[in-house]
């Protein structure tokens, strides 16, 4: 099966599971801005979620997606590993048109993983879980207001943004140069385009986090 | 008078591929800016010998730039600081006097040492002998124009086709990866109507030979393009894995 035994096959998995990821991410990223506007729309679109059967099959889909994307960045980075030989070089220097995050992908996606398990318990095991469980969920909204009065979570999730941010910039590009949809002039448009989206992204993510601490210093 | 330098050469020796390689210092005293790198080795080795020391292996044959045997890793850059240039077009004049420059072999499980800053890059022979080459019948040379190449593409293809094989591509990758060799020798083809009939065999089997010999998966840290003295582009990379994930589906 060329998606196990050949590197481009293993790329592509990479690639298709990461920008699943990114458009699961952005749908996120609007349905998180509603509650910048309207407390009662989002809460309203908790509910329309909650555990019923299609929001139940997008999380076990999303899940997969994260467990195949997480065991192919281990199981490649240790081929990588092992490709690169035994004997280390002792000066380096990395080229000015090479990101720092593009050789450190695992390592910002390992950080990445820790903020997810942080946001897990923080969120999720409130919301769905505890209806899948059969209890009422908590308030999407007071879950927020809670969360991010507190000055340490305001700060870990936007350290935690801020590696999604390295880990997407990166990977947004490499994703499509993995399964070539680029060429000389629409790398550099691409890497425009990517920087953009993810930033936009990220900022998104950031103003609900940014409006809460601060309505939390007002009150 | 011509400028000279003089500074410190740490060298690597290793040798034979089993043996513990380590760093050896050498002064170099009063040589000319305008010697290139190899000459420079040259001097350095023919004092060696006149001490009744082991002179230093490297590789080289040419060097003008065209045949891709020059190696070495110099002060953290494969074919050493300059861009667009081989070892062997390197000069002296790159350097300050007082330097210290690191000299070691490209570093790889494909290239293993042989001897010292040599290795062995019989990996890439393979990976031609898998695929790089035509081997349909192309019948007489054909008229002029008979056969129309966009500009465009016969310069892709030329682009492309100026690798010289010399393996600093994998030496600068953090993966081991051979990808933007593979992908130049599989582009000057496939860009042409005389390789396109065998593309798709082309892209697989020479794909699954730089697999097979344990070279690294590509994660587009564009390092070898870079440090490529021919500056070959990661354009490349994308047409290959085009070629293969079509190839790949058709099946
Ligand atoms: C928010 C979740 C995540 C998203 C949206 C995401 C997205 C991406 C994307 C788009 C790529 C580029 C794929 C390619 O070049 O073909 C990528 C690569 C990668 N990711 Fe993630 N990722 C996420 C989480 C993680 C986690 C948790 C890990 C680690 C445990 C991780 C490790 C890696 C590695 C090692 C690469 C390889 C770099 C490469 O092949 O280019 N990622 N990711
Ligand atoms: S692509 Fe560049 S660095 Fe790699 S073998 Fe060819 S000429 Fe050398
Ligand atoms: S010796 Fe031939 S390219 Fe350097």
């Amino acid at each position: 099966m060329w998606l196990i035994d050949s590197s481009i096959g293993r790329k592509v998995v990479m690639s298709v599971t990461g920008m699943a990821l990114i458009l699961f991410l952005t749908f996120h990223m609007a349905m998180n801005c509603v509650a910048l506007f309207s407390e009662d729309g989002y809460r309203a679109i908790c509910e329309f979620l909650g555990a019923n059967w299609y929001a139940l099959v997008g999380t076990v889909g999303l899940a997969a997606l994260m467990v195949i994307h997480f065991i192919y960045a281990f199981w490649l980075s240790w081929q990588n590993y092992k490709a690169r030989g035994s004997s280390r070089y002792a000066v380096t220097e990395r080229p000015k048109t090479v990101e720092w995050s593009s050789q450190n992908m695992l390592v910002i996606g390992i950080i990445v993983c820790i903020g997810l398990f942080i946001h897990l318990i923080n969120f999720w095991s409130k919301m769905q879980l505890v209806e899948i469980m059969g209890d009422k969920p908590a308030d999407g909204v007071d879950l927020i207001r809670n969360t991010f009065s507190k000055w340490y979570f305001a700060l870990v999730y936007l350290v935690w943004l801020f590696f999604i941010w390295l880990h997407l910039t990166h990977g947004f590009w490499s994703a499509i140069q993995t399964v070539g949809w680029s060429s000389k002039v629409w790398h550099k448009r691409w890497k425009v385009i990517g920087n953009v989206c993810i930033t936009l992204l990220i900022l998104g993510f950031a103003s609900v986090l940014v409006l809460y601490f601060g309505k939390s210093l007002m009150a | 008078m011509d400028k000279t330098i003089s500074f410190t050469l740490k060298v690597w020796r290793q040798r034979s591929p089993k043996e513990k390689g380590c760093f050896k210092s050498y002064q170099m005293k009063d040589i000319p800016t305008d010697t290139s790198f190899l000459e420079m080795l040259d001097i350095l080795n023919e004092d060696l010998i006149n001490k009744g020391e082991e002179p230093i292996v490297f590789d080289h044959d040419c060097r003008e730039g065209i045949c891709g045997m020059c190696s070495l890793y110099v002060n953290g850059h494969p074919h050493g600081p300059a861009t667009g240039a081989t070892t062997c077009q390197l000069y002296m004049r790159r350097f300050k006097d007082g330097d210290t420059i690191t000299v070691e072999p490209w570093r790889s499980a494909g290239f293993p040492v042989i001897r010292d800053l040599m290795v062995d890059r019989s990996a890439f022979d393979k990976i031609m002998q898998a695929g790089g080459y035509t081997s349909i019948n192309v019948g007489g040379v054909p008229d002029a124009n008979a056969i129309p190449i966009s500009k465009e593409k016969a310069d892709l293809a030329m682009d492309a086709a100026s690798c010289i094989g010399c393996g600093a591509c994998v030496a600068a990758c953090k993966n081991g990866s051979a990808m933007l060799f593979v992908s130049a020798k599989v582009s000057q083809l496939a860009l042409l109507p005389q390789g396109q009939v065998e593309a798709a065999r082309r892209a697989k089997s020479m794909l699954h030979k730089m697999d097979e010999l344990g070279f690294g998966n590509c994660t587009n840290t564009r390092a070898c393009e870079a440090e490529c003295p021919k500056c070959v582009s990661i354009s490349n990379i994308a047409r290959l894995n085009r070629e293969f994930i079509a190839a790949k589906l058709k099946d």
